[in-house]
């Protein structure tokens, strides 16, 4: 082997090394702990509301919290590992659930005439899943499962009466982030 | 190793002068190359972290870890977990620095291959 292929050869090694070592920090754990229980008072608090109005108000304000959440934890992790955001896993994860979650605000504009809560519910779980799926296959093996669960619970909304709506969202992105959460921030480091 | 050997040798023809011997042979072991490059995107990782990461045996991470440790690139600290001895590693800015050289010592043999 060239000299000049060897030296190819061993940049790729450190940039593999760094990227399989990267998914360690790619989703922060404890964030996503914060961002169930914001999920479960969320739900709490949507299931009170009579006008759908305010559900859906009260339901794109906890998507603003858990975005800024994920962001927030996102970074600091990032930078306490000397990191950038947006190299590696962190980048190809948030170009795989980028698309999908803007399908779902899309079909959230559509689907928010018919009121159809528990249609709407498994849309979102339904969706956010896909991305975490297409996102988590290449980070560690508990993020592409915890898609799989959003999405076996989104498939179940589909087709459950209108009043689990608010349940179900809470299991979703309230039990499944809390749970997947914590088993990330205790074996992958934060 | 043959690699490791070549290495020794004088700088190739159409080289920069001394690029070879420059190499720093302490990060151009794979395995220690490995610790370097995953310690350089996390803040610390464990041995038990370290060991799947790398595919590498006990005794091979420990002697590899223990080599980098002399070399001041990176800083091991022993405790416990419950009854469990712990082992964790970070990179010190030598280490970091280290890295940095090396990445640059091989972006400049393909550039110097390429034009030459």
């Amino acid at each position: 082997m060239a000299l000049d292929d060897h030296a190819r050869d061993n940049l790729r090694f450190i940039r593999e090394t760094m990227e399989r070592a990267g998914s360690f920090t790619a989703v922060p754990g404890w964030g996503g702990v914060a961002i169930g229980i914001t999920a479960i008072g969320a739900a709490m608090i949507a299931s009170l509301q009579t006008s759908s109005f305010d559900w859906f108000a009260t339901w794109i304000i906890e998507a603003a919290v858990a975005v800024s959440i994920a962001v927030w934890t996102t970074t600091s992790k990032a930078r306490h590992s000397g990191t950038s955001l947006l190299s590696g896993p962190g980048r190809r994860f948030v170009y795989s659930l980028a698309p999908p979650l803007f399908v779902g605000a899309l079909l959230t504009l559509l689907l928010a005439r018919t009121e159809s809560v528990s249609v709407i519910a498994g849309v979102w779980l339904l969706l956010y899943g896909t991305g975490v799926v297409t996102g988590g296959a290449f980070s560690i093996r508990v993020v592409p499962l915890m898609g799989l669960c959003f999405m076996v619970l989104g498939t179940v909304a589909l087709f459950s009466p209108a009043s689990w709506g608010d349940a179900l969202l809470a299991a979703g992105f309230g039990g499944l982030h809390i749970i997947f959460g914590a088993v990330i921030a205790r074996n992958y480091g934060g | 190793m043959r690699e490791e050997k070549t290495r020794r040798g004088a700088a190739p023809q159409g080289l920069p002068e001394g690029a070879a011997a420059q190499l720093d042979r302490l990060i151009h072991e794979r395995t220690r190359l490995g610790i370097v490059s995953a310690l350089a995107v996390n803040p610390s990782l464990t041995f038990n972290e370290l060991k799947p990461l790398l595919r590498v045996t006990d005794g091979n991470l420990s002697v590899h870890a223990r080599k980098l440790e002399d070399a001041g690139y990176i800083l091991c600290n022993k405790s416990f977990a419950g009854r469990h001895p712990k082992t964790e590693y970070r990179l010190t800015a030598l280490g970091r620095r280290a890295l940095e050289r090396y990445l640059n010592h091989m972006e400049a043999l393909i550039r110097a291959t390429r034009e030459g």
